[in-house]
């Protein structure tokens, strides 16, 4: 089983994701960012970092890379694809999923490990994890406040399409503490905090973030 | 040779905390004058000639395109001498 990880210029946790994907169980494909060719990959990621030095808007020009064209028409076909940080960003441009990142609300750039709750498990990426897991990974961004309007919030809430929200102090803004949202279909997911730092007790504050990466496992074999 | 400009700022009902920032920062130099502040973009784009009702069109779409995300932002486009 094929995971595809994407590098845009100024991606950082490229890395930090392929290693995840191998800890899981399967194995990671170095995607480019201008190369349209997905190399036959079951699903892909787009990491952390800060695509194309975040010039306009975070994620505004990654959206049009050669790469995202192949994926957005992938992703629309149910191809599982988990953005993390600059990639939830970068998702959100795309239009595979709703609203927009903004500037954290104190400001400041972010670095903490986060509390989160799960809640919904139905998704490619979350349904390894047990109905309301409380996880701690680690969150760090400088515009990570989820924004939406009105009736955009409301439907998120309804369809249960948010999969992970912040717990404790709310640390950046974001409307009713959203810390990753799905697309309809669960196989496109935004996380903000960073899972795939946090997959083994020697690197990071726990190994709860695997489970993003052996779910989408367990969702490839029961195809 | 003529500028068109495009200014795109944050909609009104999101929240704008560098625009807070900076309306904060005002008083403590001495400038009383700022009820709020919001904090937007200016693109300046050259093209040869004056523009025709078809480059404007095409600017917008641009604008909605690339220069704004109209999920945020709002953006006017204006050609200016």
């Amino acid at each position: 089983m094929k995971v595809g990880v994407v590098t845009f210029p100024g991606s950082l946790d490229d890395h930090d994701a392929a290693r995840a994907v191998r800890l899981a169980g399967a194995d990671s494909v170095a995607l480019w960012h201008a190369d349209a060719d997905l190399h036959g990959v079951d699903a892909v990621i787009l990491p952390g970092g800060f695509s194309y030095g975040d010039y306009l808007r975070c994620g505004a020009i990654s959206r049009f890379a050669p790469v995202m064209t192949s994926i957005i028409e992938e992703a629309n076909n149910g191809m599982p694809v988990l953005g993390i940080c600059n990639g939830f960003q970068v998702l959100c441009e795309s239009h595979l999923l709703p609203g927009a990142l903004t500037r954290n609300q104190g400001l400041h750039f972010l670095c903490t490990d986060q509390l989160l709750r799960i809640e919904n498990i139905e998704t490619a990426w979350t349904s390894a994890f047990a109905d309301g897991a409380e996880i701690v990974i680690p969150l760090k961004n400088g515009e990570g406040s989820y924004q939406c309007d009105d009736a955009t919030l409301e439907m998120l809430e309804k369809d249960g399409r948010i999969i992970a929200r912040y717990l404790g102090q709310d640390p950046n803004g974001s409307r009713n503490r959203i810390a990753g949202i799905s697309n309809a279909n669960g196989n496109v997911v935004g996380l903000m905090p960073h899972p795939e730092h946090a997959i083994d007790p020697l690197t990071g504050p726990s190994a709860d973030g695997l489970a993003f990466f052996t779910s989408v496992l367990t969702q490839m074999v029961g195809k | 040779m003529a500028k068109i400009v495009v200014d795109v700022m944050l909609k009104p009902e999101i929240l704008d905390p560098q625009g807070q920032a900076i309306s904060a920062a005002l008083p403590r130099l001495g400038f009383s004058f700022a009820k709020s502040v919001r904090q937007g973009k200016r693109f300046e784009i050259e093209i040869e000639g004056e523009p025709t009702a078809a480059q404007l069109d095409e600017v917008a779409k641009a604008s909605e395109t690339l220069l704004a995300n109209p999920v945020i932002e709002n953006f006017s486009v204006r050609v200016e001498n």
